[in-house]
C-alpha cells in the first residue's frame, strides 16, 4: 500500500480523473474546504476570547469574592429607605472571627486624588490597600515593588502607579522609581508601576498604604470594599451567603434587601465564563464537524457520479485486467485526495483568516480576543477526521463501481 | 487452446428465463483464426463474453490452455483475462482521456509493471501497428482505424495467448475495415490465436474457419480458405 501511494502512476491517474472536469473537482472541493475553514476559524477565535478571559483572570484568585456598600432600599427596624451603609474594620473582624471557610478579609479604602508631577497634573481614582491584596488580585508590575507591611505599619508616603499614569506623568522611557508626586495634601514617593486591568468599575491608577490613606482622608475604620477569599474545600457562593447575613445583621438590613450590599463572586463568574467558553467550544466542533460531513458527503455523491459516468471505463479497465481491489483503492484514493487537499487549503485560509481577526480584533488592552490560534494537535485531529470520512465516503462509490459485473459495464453506453 | 464443451448458458427475463446457449461443442488449436457469425440473438457474443470470462456458464465445460475455467472470483477472472487474453471492441474503448501509449501500456500496469519498462514495451507495440508518432496523442485526435489500432497494440501489449475480438470492424468503413484485418492476420501469420464474432461475410471469410450459431447452438463449423485482405485494398 504505502509503495502504491509513492508511485508516479497512482497520482497521475488521480489527477486525470480530476482534471477530466475540473469544475466539478473544484466545486466538490469547496464543501470540504468550507467545512475546515470554519472549524479553523471557529476553534481559534474560540481560544483566542479564552486566552483573553485567561489573562483577565490569570492574576485573580477564582474562590473570591468583593463586597461594598450601597444604599438600603427596604425600611429596617425603623430606619428609611436609602440609608447608606458604611463598612468598617470590625466587620472584617467579625467576618474572620464568625464564617467558617473564609481565608483572608482584605480591606481597602476607594481614594480620589488631584496628582501633580512638575507642571502635568491630573485626576485619578486608586486606593488604599495592604498588602495581601497582591495575593487576591494580583498585579503584574513592570517597575519597582508593591506596598509591604512595613509601608503600612510606618503610614509612609509612598505609592505604586499604574502605566497609565505613569504615560500621563511621566516622560516615556523615564525611570520613575524614587521620583515624587504631589497630592493635594502630600508628596508620595513612586515606589512601583503596575500594569493597569480593567476589570468592571473605575480603573484603579495608584495603591497608596491603607493606614496612609486612612490617617490621609480621616477614614477612620471605614472600609470601602472587601475581598475575600475562601478556602478551596468550601463553596463560595455558601460563603458570600454567609457574608451578606453577617452583615445585614451587623448593619440593621432588611433580609430581603439587596441593594444595601454590593459584590459579585469572582468565582461564580468563573463558573460561568467557563461554561460558555466550553458550550462555544462544543458548538463549534459541532458546527465545523457537521460542515465537514456535509462536505465529505458530497465528495461521495460528487464521486458516485463520476463513478456512474466512468461505468464503462472501469468495465474496460477490467477486462483488462484490473481487480476489484485496484478499483476500489483507486477511487478511495481519489476520495481521500480530494478530502485532505481541500482540507489542507482549508487549514491554510482559515489560518489566514485567524491571522486577519488577530490583526483586526486581537490587538490591544480592550480586544476582545487575544491570540487567536489552534493547535497542532487539532489540525492533526481535523486532517484524521478528514481522512478517516475520506475514505469511509469514498467506499460507497468504490463499492458501487465494483459492484456492477464488467460484462454489464461494458455494454453501457 | 481451447476447449469448450456442452456449454449451457440462459439469462432470467422476469418469470421466465431466455437459453441463450445450449451445449456449445467447440475446440480451437493454437494458431487457429476463427469467426464466430451469426444474426443477432444467436448467441454469438454471449460466447464470446463468457471465452473472455467476462461472464460464467451456467453448465458445461471451459478449459483454457490447459486450465479449467470454472467459479472464478472477479479477482482471479480480473488476473486470468490480463494474462491470456486480449480484447478488440467494436468501439475501440480506449480511455478518453489517456494518449495512446497509456492507453496501450494499461494492462502492463495492471500486471504491475515498472513505468519505464511500460512504456518502452507500449512503444514497441505502437510501432507494431504504425502509430509511434502518434503515441502521445489522445483518442479524439486520431481516425477510427487509428483508434483501432491503438486498441489492437494494447491488446497484444500483455502477450495474450489468445486474441477475442468483438465486430473488430463493425465502426469503420471498408477500406478501414480491410486495413485492420490486414493487421489481425498479420497477427495470426505470427502465431497468435485469434476468435472474432462478425456478421460481415467479407471479414468472416478472411479468417480461417467459421463457426455459424443459430438459436444458440452451432449450425456449421468449417475450415475455409482464407481471403487475404491485402489485394483488396
Amino acid at each position: 500500500m504505502v509503495k502504491f501511494l509513492l508511485e508516479k502512476d497512482t497520482w497521475q491517474e488521480v489527477i486525470d480523473s480530476l482534471s477530466k472536469n475540473k469544475l466539478r473537482s473544484i466545486l466538490t472541493m469547496v464543501g470540504v474546504w468550507w467545512g475546515i475553514l470554519l472549524l479553523i476559524a471557529l476553534l481559534g477565535s474560540a481560544k483566542g476570547i479564552e486566552n483573553n478571559f485567561n489573562a483577565r483572570f490569570k492574576n485573580y484568585a477564582t474562590n473570591s469574592l468583593f463586597i461594598f456598600s450601597g444604599r438600603t432600599s427596604i425600611p429596617f427596624k425603623g430606619y428609611q429607605e436609602g440609608r447608606r451603609i458604611k463598612l468598617n474594620l470590625n466587620d472584617v473582624e467579625r467576618i474572620k472571627e464568625n464564617i467558617s471557610g473564609v481565608e483572608y478579609v482584605v480591606p481597602s479604602i476607594q481614594v480620589q486624588m488631584t496628582l501633580s508631577r512638575n507642571t502635568l497634573t491630573s485626576n485619578f481614582t486608586g486606593r488604599g490597600e495592604f498588602p495581601l491584596l497582591d495575593i487576591l488580585a494580583k498585579k503584574d508590575l513592570v517597575w519597582g515593588r508593591n506596598i509591604n507591611q512595613q509601608d503600612v505599619d510606618e503610614q509612609k508616603k509612598v505609592i505604586v502607579i499604574s502605566d497609565d499614569f505613569y504615560k500621563q506623568l511621566f516622560e516615556k522611557g523615564e525611570n520613575p522609581i524614587g521620583k515624587m508626586v504631589k497630592s493635594e495634601k502630600v508628596s508620595f514617593k513612586v515606589i512601583g508601576v503596575f500594569e493597569a486591568v480593567n476589570f468592571g468599575g473605575p480603573q484603579i491608577d495608584f495603591d497608596i498604604p491603607f493606614t496612609t490613606a486612612q490617617q490621609l482622608y480621616n477614614r477612620g475604620n471605614d472600609v470601602d470594599l472587601m475581598m475575600i477569599t475562601g478556602n478551596p474545600s468550601f463553596e463560595i457562593n455558601q460563603i458570600d451567603a454567609d457574608i451578606k447575613l453577617l452583615l445585614k445583621n451587623i448593619h440593621g438590613i432588611h433580609p430581603d434587601d439587596n441593594r444595601a450590599l454590593n459584590g459579585f463572586n469572582l468565582g461564580d463568574r468563573f463558573e460561568q465564563l467557563t461554561g460558555f467558553l466550553i458550550g462555544m467550544q462544543f458548538l463549534t466542533w459541532f458546527v465545523g464537524i457537521a460542515t465537514l460531513i456535509a462536505g465529505v458527503f458530497a465528495i461521495g455523491g460528487i464521486l458516485l457520479i463520476s463513478v456512474k459516468e466512468r461505468t464503462k471505463e472501469i468495465g474496460v479497465r477490467r477486462a483488462l485486467g484490473a481487480t476489484p481491489y485496484l478499483i476500489k483503492r483507486q477511487i478511495i484514493v481519489e476520495s481521500v485526495s480530494i478530502s485532505l487537499i481541500s482540507g489542507v487549503l482549508g487549514i491554510i485560509s482559515g489560518g489566514l483568516i485567524l491571522m486577519l481577526v488577530n490583526k483586526l480584533a486581537a490587538q490591544g488592552e480592550d480586544a476582545f480576543m487575544r491570540n487567536p490560534s489552534v493547535s497542532n494537535g487539532m489540525v492533526l485531529l481535523a486532517l484524521i477526521i478528514i481522512t478517516v470520512l475520506g475514505t469511509l465516503i469514498g467506499l460507497i462509490p468504490a463499492t458501487k463501481a465494483t459492484n456492477v459485473k464488467p460484462i454489464d459495464a461494458l455494454r453501457e453506453e | 487452446m481451447l476447449e469448450i464443451k456442452e456449454l449451457h448458458k440462459s439469462y432470467p427475463i422476469g418469470d421466465s428465463s431466455l437459453h441463450v446457449l445450449k451445449g456449445i461443442n467447440l475446440s480451437v488449436k493454437q494458431g487457429e483464426m476463427v469467426a464466430i457469425m451469426g444474426s443477432s440473438g444467436s448467441g454469438k457474443s454471449t460466447l464470446l463474453n463468457i471465452i473472455g470470462m467476462l461472464d460464467q456458464a451456467d453448465s458445461g465445460e471451459y478449459i483454457l490452455d490447459g486450465l479449467l475455467i470454472k467459479n472464478l472470483t472477479e479477482k482471479k477472472a480480473a488476473l486470468y483475462r490480463n494474462k491470456f487474453l486480449g480484447f478488440i471492441f467494436q468501439s475501440f474503448n480506449l480511455i478518453n482521456y489517456k494518449n495512446a501509449l497509456e492507453n496501450v501500456a494499461l494492462p502492463l500496469y495492471y500486471q504491475g509493471m515498472k513505468r519505464k519498462d511500460r512504456q518502452e514495451l507500449a512503444m514497441f507495440h505502437l510501432e507494431k501497428v504504425g502509430l509511434v508518432d502518434w503515441a502521445h496523442h489522445l483518442p479524439k485526435e486520431l481516425s477510427g482505424g487509428q483508434n483501432q489500432r491503438v486498441a489492437i497494440a494494447r491488446a497484444l501489449a500483455a502477450n495474450p495467448k489468445l486474441l477475442l475480438a468483438d465486430e473488430p470492424t463493425g465502426a469503420l468503413d471498408m477500406n478501414t475495415s480491410y486495413e485492420i484485418m490486414e493487421f489481425i492476420q498479420q497477427l495470426n501469420d505470427e502465431g497468435k490465436t485469434i476468435l472474432m464474432v462478425t456478421h460481415e461475410d467479407d471479414i468472416a471469410h478472411m479468417c480461417k474457419r467459421i463457426v455459424r450459431l443459430r438459436d444458440g447452438v452451432i449450425m456449421e463449423d468449417s475450415k475455409i480458405d482464407q481471403v487475404r485482405a491485402k489485394k483488396n485494398v
